[in-house]
Order: structure tokens, then sequence, then C-alpha cells
């Protein structure tokens, strides 16, 4: 006969006998005319949010970049210290305030390395329920059910540095879901993770709340890839309050710009059986490639995690020399240099950013000035342009970008698509022919994405070189005229 | 580089807090003894441990060992060439004071090689009643130190992106370095307060009383140890007495 398939469930019923554990009982959301300001800001994070969420019910929690919605999720995690600003309305788990009582809630954030505590998979899920003075007898089968849930079958005395970022991911996941906890809260849990990767996530996800034990909500940018997984969507909206959509709703398809098919123009920079690998290495971080950057072309580099997409990315840049191959800059780049006979990676600085820009995958590893504009007039000054010159092209980019009344902002302070429009424009100022981007539109709400899409398309058009690193499917098709697929992952899994 | 041994070494079986005890047990011995005889003997001990602790090949020994041995070396030059002693004294102090450095210090090298930085932190809370807020905090951001080698690669590429290097400028070079250091210092910062985020979330230091998942006890194995560096000590004092080399620094 077959089993049920409740009964073939792997997590195990709670506990009996007055264990600390809390048992699977999903807790019930509810927030009225909330709203929550940091202390540090005169505008209102969120306001207005109107919300219900019923015991067991999963809810992708959707908005603009900057409407406020890891806000709400601090908050229903007990996270927001009253001294952090000033809270207006309701905001009740379980009917009271979630602050005082954190052990309800069990949350995952973005990066994983920020969340792993322990040396060992097996130690970091056991933190948890540590720290809530769980009886040690119940902790490890507690543990090995969290990871069962996750599907996380590596053991528990496997290294968590040894682990790629989707099994961190996991690994993180079964942390929280080992207390047993009524609200699992996850802050773009997949964000910084490869397709396949974020899929593990999902599935791991999707098997925890199965049983509907814990209500979920999930913020997350990428909304088609959690509809399947959720009951319903509720969006904040930047000005204060929420819509909610229903079953079968879907957002609106992304924005493309219309492209003409360009001719292939002359070459600029290409890479010749260019290969790195690590000093004291056995295996390569990116095996040799032949790749041919044109004028007006744009060419994609896609791939799982671990096959060295981000090393190609350092090596056209002219940051890093292959230790295999090379990387050759076409006439039309070496014309003016003092060396024309030098690779890229052996250019000056200045020398280098009027000819090839790069835009790294994080924005603040970038800044390098406390104000907006003087990071956009850092790179025409460094490249030899006058103060007044420098200002007027970083005026420009202000207007073209939109980002004007931030002027005067410190690039940290921006909001996460601020920030990227800022680096992509940083490596602008100084109209390089090539641009190398890792990562372009990672982690980005659906208006940023549109607006940095036409924003490269633009570059396209006025004959760069565009070289995009990236896992997002969709600006593969927007902008890409070739596509360089790296193989299997190299060194360890 | 791993934090701790990638699997047990025998070494590892010894409680943190029984070797703590054994190095501060050698520490105080050596601190005290102003001869050769005592330190080349507590090292000889000590040189026995290296298979246990699983350094029994050169390279990895060498690659743990080689900031030690290069400070040691420095100690004893400048003892021969700038002490006030001459000719086989000046050498004898050299040497002294060499090896003194290197019994000194091997023990901590053996204790990082041996222990699992999560064992030790668990010991600490349970024996000696280390807070945990200290220890498990301590370990967390131990965690992150791998990850700034990588931040620090980036951050460097990433200031060349931007157009700045130094070319052949030492003071720019410095200015750079110091730069470059600031965006570390900026990046680790960020880093840190989303893990201690991280583990607020989890219930770290909420007011309850931490339970733990691994029991740290101590064996019989544990008290041995103690006594065998005790009577290793005594061993080394003793040859030292008896050879008359035996001249303490205090009293």
């Amino acid at each position: 006969m077959r089993w049920p398939r409740a009964a073939r469930c792997p997590r195990s019923p709670p506990a009996a006998g007055g264990s600390d554990l809390t048992g699977p009982v999903p807790a019930g959301v509810r927030l009225v005319g909330w709203g929550f300001r940091h202390a540090d800001r005169r505008a209102w994070a969120v306001r207005d949010v109107d919300l219900r969420i019923e015991p067991g019910e999963r809810v992708l929690l959707t908005g603009a970049s900057g409407s406020g919605k890891s806000t709400l999720l601090h908050a229903l995690g007990g996270l927001l210290e009253p001294e952090a600003g000033d809270a207006r309305g309701e905001l009740l788990v379980d009917g009271v305030a979630p602050d005082r009582r954190r052990s309800r809630a069990g949350m995952v954030f973005q990066d994983p390395d920020a969340q792993l505590v322990m040396t060992r998979s097996g130690d970091d899920v056991a933190f948890g329920l540590e720290n809530v003075g769980t009886p040690p007898r119940l902790i490890w089968p507690a543990v090995d059910d969290a990871l069962a849930a996750v599907g996380f079958d590596l053991g528990r005395d496997r290294a968590t540095a040894a682990l790629s970022g989707g099994q961190k991911q996991r690994l993180v996941l079964a942390g929280a879901l080992a207390p047993r906890p009524g609200l699992l809260l996850l802050d773009e849990p997949t964000a910084q993770l490869d397709p396949a990767g974020s899929a593990l996530v999902r599935t791991a996800v999707a098997h925890a709340v199965s049983d509907r034990s814990a209500t979920l909500v999930v913020v997350d940018h990428d909304v088609e890839a959690w509809l399947p997984l959720v009951d319903r969507v509720v969006e904040l909206l930047p000005g204060g309050g929420s819509v909610e959509h229903g079953p079968g709703w879907m957002p609106a398809p992304l924005r493309l710009p219309t492209r003409s098919p360009r001719a292939a123009g002359e070459l600029l920079l290409s890479a010749e059986a260019a290969g790195s690998t690590h000093r004291g290495s056995d295996v390569p971080s990116l095996r040799p490639v032949d790749l041919e950057l044109r004028a007006g072309r744009t060419t994609a580099v896609t791939g799982p995690n671990g096959t060295g997409k981000s090393t190609l990315a350092l090596l056209l840049g002219g940051l890093r020399a292959p230790t295999t191959g090379r990387v050759v800059a076409g006439p039309a780049l070496t014309a003016a240099l003092r060396r024309p006979g030098r690779p890229p990676s052996r250019w000056r600085a200045a020398e280098l950013v009027e000819r090839i820009g790069t835009v790294f995958q994080h924005p603040e590893h970038q800044f390098l000035t406390g104000r907006v504009r003087d990071e956009l007039a850092l790179g025409p000054r460094r490249s030899g342009a006058a103060g007044p010159a420098a200002t007027r092209v970083a005026d420009e980019l202000l207007e073209r970008l939109g980002l004007t009344e931030l002027a005067e902002a410190n690039p940290f302070t921006l909001s996460g698509g601020q920030q990227r429009r800022l680096s992509v424009a940083t490596a602008l100022a100084t109209r390089p022919r090539v641009l190398v981007l890792d990562e372009p539109t990672f982690g980005q709400d659906r208006d940023t994405w549109a607006e940095l899409v036409a924003l490269l398309a633009e570059q396209q058009d006025a004959d760069r070189a565009l070289c995009l690193v990236t896992h997002d499917a969709a600006v593969v098709r927007a902008l890409a005229d070739e596509v360089l697929e790296l193989g299997t992952p190299v060194g360890v899994s | 580089m791993a934090l701790g041994p990638a699997r047990p070494v025998p070494l590892s079986a010894v409680n943190p807090v029984a070797q703590l005890t054994a190095i501060a047990v050698v520490t105080v011995v050596l601190l005290v003894s102003g001869d050769l005889v005592t330190p080349a003997v507590v090292l000889a001990g000590e040189l026995a441990l290296l298979p246990a602790a699983g350094l029994h090949r050169p390279r990895p020994l060498l690659a743990r060992t080689w900031p030690l041995l290069l400070s040691a070396a420095g100690v004893a030059w400048v003892n021969v060439a700038f002490g006030s002693l001459d000719g086989a004294d000046a050498w004898l102090s050299g040497a002294t004071w060499g090896l003194r450095v290197v019994a000194l210090a091997l023990p901590g090298i053996l204790l990082v090689a041996a222990t699992d930085p999560v064992r030790l932190a668990d010991a600490l809370t349970t024996h000696w009643r280390v807070s945990g807020r200290f220890a498990y905090g301590a370990l967390a951001a131990l965690r992150l130190v791998p990850l700034l080698a990588a931040e620090w690669e980036t951050i460097r590429l990433a200031r060349r992106a931007r157009g700045m290097d130094a070319g052949a400028d030492p003071v720019a070079h410095l200015r750079l370095l110091g730069s470059t250091a600031f965006g570390l210092l900026v990046a680790a910062v960020r880093r840190g307060t989303r893990l201690a985020t991280a583990m607020d979330a989890r219930g770290f230091d909420s007011g309850m009383v931490r339970s733990s998942a691994r029991p740290s006890v101590l064996r019989p194995t544990d008290a041995w140890f103690v006594v065998t560096a005790v009577v290793l000590c005594a061993v080394a004092v003793t040859l030292s007495v008896l050879s008359g080399s035996w001249s303490p620094v205090l009293g």
C-alpha cells in the first residue's frame, strides 16, 4: 500500500514531555497601520501597512528597492530595537510584540558567510538550539531532522568553510528551522547564489514548509521564481501602504530596450587561450578561453559558480595577468599609450580607466570618496582632466542617471539600486571603449533592472564593447550578441 | 587557511583546558629559568608531541612555525650581536634566548594545530566559566578572518579599476595601502554587523541560559597530560640544577 504523503514526511512529531522546543504551531501575523522610521533618517522606511497573515500561510513580500521590505521583516523577527527608530501602529506575532518572544521566528539573510558561526555543519545547526537552552539530549535529533528537512546530506562533520554558496545557505536554513519556529522569515535568501544554488534553496524551503508547520514570509525581487511556492504576494508601495496580489497574479513583464542589430565593429580586446591558476593551487581557477570583444557588440559570459567567470572579468579588465595565454588590446585601444606593446594588466591605472572600465559585483568595493559627485569626478581627474572639466562630466552623468538630488550624499548610504547605477556611472565617467561588468543586475528590483539594461544598451549603441558576466538569463536575452558559456566547475565543489 | 585541524589528530583528544593548563605550567618554568638546559629539555618534550598534533611532515610544520623560527633567530642574533657578553658566553646567551622563545611559543602552535576552535570555546565556557557571549562571539569573528584575505584582493583591484595606482612613488604607495586598509575595515565592519544581526536572530545572548550540544568532559587522559607537563618541567629543572647551570631569572 502507499503511505499518505504526510506520513512520509521526514520531520518527526514534536518532542514529547515538556521540552523547551516550541512545537510546530504556525504563527499568525497582524499589522495595523504599521510604520517605522530609522533613527538617523527623516523619511519613514515603511508606513501605513495593514496586513494579516494566517497561521501556516506562505506570503511573498515584494516591492521596489527602498520600499522597506527588509525593515518589515526585521520587525517581524523582533530585531528592531526600540532605540533603532520610531514605530507607529501595531505589529503583532501571535498577538504579542515580536521582540518579546523572539524565539517564535527563524530568519535567513542574503550572505551565507555572515550567518554561519561554527566550523562544522552540525554544530552550526545546533547553535540556535543551544542559545535557547535546549536540553543536550534533544539537540542532535532536532539537528538531524532539520538537516533532513532541507535535504542537506553531506553529514554533520562537513567543514562549513568547504561548502558551496547554495549548500551554505541550505545549512543556514536548517539552522533557522531547527528550533521549530512558528514563523520562517527569509530576506532575499538566494540573491547571492547562482541559478543552481537558488533552485537548491527554494526546493529546501518548499520541502520544509510543506506540512504548513510554519508560516512563511519571503522577501525577494525574483517574483516568478517564488510564485509556485507562495499563496499570495504582498507588494509594499514606495509611498506607504501595500497592495495584495491574489492567486494567478503575474508581475508586469520586464521592460526590454528596443535594439536594432548592428554589424560587429573593430576588434577592441581579445583573450587568447587566457587562463588563470592561483599560486600554490593545483587546479586552475579559469580554464583557457578565447574571446573577442568588438565595438558595438555585447558578449555575455555565463556558467555555474566556480567556473572562473569573475576571474575572466579580472583578466579582461586588465586587473590581473593571465597565468597562461594572453589578453591583447586592439590598435583602437592602444593608440595613445606610452608603451602600446604592453598587455592591459601592465598599463598604468590612469591609462586603464580611459580604455577599459570594470564594474565589480559589489558596488561598495569601488567607492572611494564621501560624496556621489566626487565619486564621479574621481576617474576623469585621475586620468588628467582639470577640476572644472571633471565636475562637468560628473554633473552630466548625475543628470543622465537621475541622481542629481543625491549629488552631496555619501555613496555608502544609497539604496542598493542607486549604488549599482552609481558604480556603472563611475566606470562611464572616463569614457572607456570597453566595459566589463560582473553581475550588473545582481539583487536589483524590476525598475532598477530596466534602467540598467537601458543604460547598457545605450553604451552599446555608442559603439562600446560590453562584456557581461552574469547568471541573469533575462539580461542575456535583452543585450547579448554572443554568449560564452563556461563549462563544469573547476576545483572543489 | 583552515581553522583547526581538517580531521582530528591524536592531540585533539586532550581537552583544550588541559592543554592550556599545561601551557601555563611550561610558560612559568621557562620564564623563571635563565639557562640553556631547561628550555632544551622542555623543547625536546614539545618536539615529541609534534606528530600527535599532525605536524610530522616538514611542509605543514614549516608553514605553521616559520614566523616563530624567524623571530627566535632574530632574538638570538640580537643577543649575540648586541649583548654585553663576548665570545662563547655571547653564543650561549643567544642560544638560550632562541631556545626559550621557541619552547615558549611552540605549545601555542600545537594547541592551534590540534584544536577545533569550537571545542576550545566549549571547553572555556564549560570549565572556566568564560562568558558565552565572549567565547562564541570571538569564534564567529574568527571565522571571518580567512574571508578578509579575499576581500583585500578585491578592494585592491577595485582601486586599480578606479584609476588609483601608486606608480613609482613610495609615499603614494603608502597612502594607497592606507586607503585600501580603510576600505577593508569598512567592509569588515559591515559584514561583522550583519553577522551580529544573524546571531541575534538565532537567539544568541538573549538572556536565556545556554545549553551545550557538545559536552566538554575532562577525562583521566587530561589529568595525565597536565601531570606529564609538570614531570617534564621537573626533569628539566633537575637536570639543570644537577649540571650546575640553573640560574633562575627571579630570586
